[in-house]
């Protein structure tokens, strides 16, 4: 089982591991000329010209058929551009969907590792909890807009390839509970950013019922995201030797 | 330790079991593993899907070996599986693709100051220059993409230096085959190499075609499309080297003897003592499947194997720098063309090639976009422009 980090002669990815070899490299590198001249900027010509060109990720779905209820939410929008809405409530729902998962892998590795204070489990457990519970409520959101609770909007899609980095650290057998509470942080602070937003928008939009609903996940989210990263500070400090 | 081919019999076929836990190990760390056990990884995983590919169209052609072939073919899966499962998820695509450039360059050298064949030892370092520079180009992309330095892959032993510029690799394809070794007189080396190098370049060319589409970035998207193109020209150009002639079960008994040669050359130089176990396994795997075949050629062909294979294997292949051999072979050879199955100066290239070239690069050239001005540096060229 995996230690927290320590020093030793076995990393080899440095030039000091091998500077004889490394100085030749150097030497090479500045005897032969590019093949082309210029700085560099050619890479970012081309990404423009295919940006000129590209058709977006994707597009939101048409809500279906419209209840009662959901006609009655969709009026009070009128004017407004109920898709940005529906697109990030999306997004809020996938993450939240998937940051229950997060805590699944990252729960089963403290106890694996046998963690101690100030990790506690199940203070963790009571934040997958809620993660649920989020994803839920966002759900319930959409339905009352008559949107597919359902389909992948875009802002779902590209924030799960923004946090999939996050997924791959967790998961990683290999990784310390120091370095997947990084990686939970870093999914902490876009969390909360998100409920931030959303509190707002349904505010904006008249939506009060739902701001309402959206705050009380934000003060969660506020808790969640001011422990993660008191322990995270507090582990690497400890291990440092620092406290 | 040499090996004789005939006399060690191995692991017999029917005990030759895995479980998925076997194939699914801890990988090695890409920060403390050498780069020379990566590189042997990256090669044998190559055999294992060539073994795979060669014994399917075998099937297809023998109705009589289909079941031996299916049953040497389940071993040779869960092998394959067992050594590419061994690459850490921590490795981008990008960095692994550097790792694999380094396998061609750091193989096909060895195996070009090996080869006894002298038109078959340009052959190798004609297609090493071109795997050098693709090297370079991977290397500006993975600095200028990820801001990565590719020498934490490479770890100093291989140069990042433009090679044979891979805008001008770009060749009609009756210029990338070449002539082939005699079955009869080559020597068995020669045999072992054309069947290791030709692995090595199809697997490289898979990979490509299948990551390159993972990318986002249009530039990245487009060097992945140049480079595979140019890999599909080396399989064509490494299978031209081998004798048509030979029949299907020789065929399979040089690709069995060159999975024992590889594993063998692993085992001898292997530094991770959990790795060079799975490498002990699988050399006795092979040399069961070694015997296995030569059973069957007695029996299809009433020939001996030995006909086709010297009892004892050659020397394990060198895994090394050739860094020397490398900036020679790029000095003297870098303008280096083809003729049809001929190597000749940049002036007498061929027009076939020269008219698909200008053609194919009318659009822009990605490998020249992605490398302007591109000067390696330890930590990244930002290590020079910030400074
Ligand atoms: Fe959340
Ligand atoms: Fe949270
Ligand atoms: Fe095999
Ligand atoms: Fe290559
Ligand atoms: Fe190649
Ligand atoms: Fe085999």
């Amino acid at each position: 089982m995996n230690q927290p980090v320590e020093m030793s002669m076995r990393n080899r990815t440095g030039i000091d591991r091998s500077p004889a070899d490394s100085q030749k490299m150097i030497d090479a590198a500045n005897a032969y000329m590019p093949s082309s001249k210029g700085n560099g900027s050619a890479l970012m010509d081309m990404e423009s010209g295919y940006i000129q060109e590209a058709e977006p990720v994707g597009t939101v779905a048409i809500p279906g058929t419209l209840k009662g209820a959901a006609q009655a939410t969709i009026q009070m929008l009128a004017g407004r551009n109920a898709e940005v809405l529906v697109d990030k409530l999306g997004e809020r729902l996938a993450f939240e969907r998937t940051g229950t998962r997060l805590y699944d892998y990252f729960i089963n590795k403290c106890e694996t590792m046998h963690c101690e204070a100030p990790i506690s489990i199940d203070t963790l457990k009571r934040f997958r909890h809620e993660e649920a519970q989020h994803f839920r409520l966002v759900a319930n959101a959409l339905e009352t807009l008559g949107a597919d609770s359902t389909s992948q909007t875009p802002g779902a899609d590209v924030s799960a390839v923004a946090s999939s980095g996050v997924l791959q650290v967790l998961s990683d057998p290999r990784t310390s509970v120091d370095q997947s509470l990084e990686v939970m942080l870093n999914a902490e602070l876009v969390d909360n950013a998100g409920w931030d937003l959303l509190v707002k928008l349904a505010d904006e939009m008249g939506l009060e019922d739902m701001a309402k609903d959206f705050q009380v996940a934000l003060n969660e989210e506020d808790e969640h995201l001011m422990e993660i990263r008191q322990w995270y500070e507090q582990c690497t400090l400890k291990q440092a030797g620092a406290i | 330790m040499s090996v004789n081919l005939f006399d060690s019999k191995g692991v017999s076929l029917d005990k030759q079991r895995m479980t998925w836990k076997d194939m699914v190990q801890p990988p090695i760390s890409k920060l403390d593993d050498e780069a020379f056990t990566r590189v042997r990884i990256i090669l044998t995983n190559g055999l294992e899907v060539e073994a795979l590919r060669f014994q399917h169209l075998c099937a297809r052609m023998n109705k009589d070996l289909q079941v031996p072939l299916a049953k040497v073919r389940r071993v040779e899966q869960h092998q394959q599986t067992t050594i590419n499962w061994l690459i850490s998820s921590d490795h981008s695509p990008l960095e692994t693709t550097i790792a694999y450039e380094q396998v061609a360059v750091e193989v096909t050298a060895a195996v070009a100051q090996t080869e006894p064949d002298p038109y078959l030892a340009q052959v190798y370092r004609f297609g090493l220059l071109e795997d050098f520079d693709h090297l370079y180009r991977y290397s500006a992309l993975l600095d200028r993409l990820e801001g990565k330095d590719a020498n934490n892959i490479l770890q100093s032993h291989t140069d990042i230096i433009p090679g044979r510029p891979t805008i001008d690799e770009h060749r009609a394809p009756e210029n990338d085959l070449r002539e082939h070794y005699d079955r009869a007189t080559a020597d068995t080396i020669s045999k072992l190499h054309a069947t290791t190098i030709m692995a090595a370049e199809y697997q490289t060319h898979d990979y490509y075609a299948n990551i390159g589409p993972t990318y986002a970035d249009p530039v990245a998207r487009q060097l992945y499309a140049e480079i595979a193109s140019i890999e599909e020209q080396h399989v064509t150009q490494y299978e031209s080297i081998i004798d048509p002639s030979e029949t299907w079960l020789e065929k399979w008994l040089i690709h069995e003897a060159t999975e024992v040669y590889n594993y063998y050359s692993c085992v001898e130089q292997e530094t991770n003592p959990r790795i060079k176990a799975i490498w002990e396994r699988f050399l006795d795997y092979e040399l069961g499947h070694f015997a296995y075949v030569s059973e069957l050629f007695k029996q299809y062909e009433r020939r001996d194997p030995a006909e086709i294979i010297s009892q004892t294997l050659p020397d394990p292949m060198p895994f090394e720098s050739n860094r020397d051999f490398v900036r020679q072979t790029l000095n003297q050879e870098v303008d280096m063309r083809t003729s049809g199955t001929q190597f000749v100066d940049k002036a007498q290239e061929d027009q076939a090639s020269l008219d698909y070239r200008q053609h194919v690069n009318s659009g822009g050239s990605p490998s020249e976009s992605v490398a302007e001005g591109y000067q390696w540096m330890p930590g990244t060229e930002l290590n020079r422009k910030v400074a």
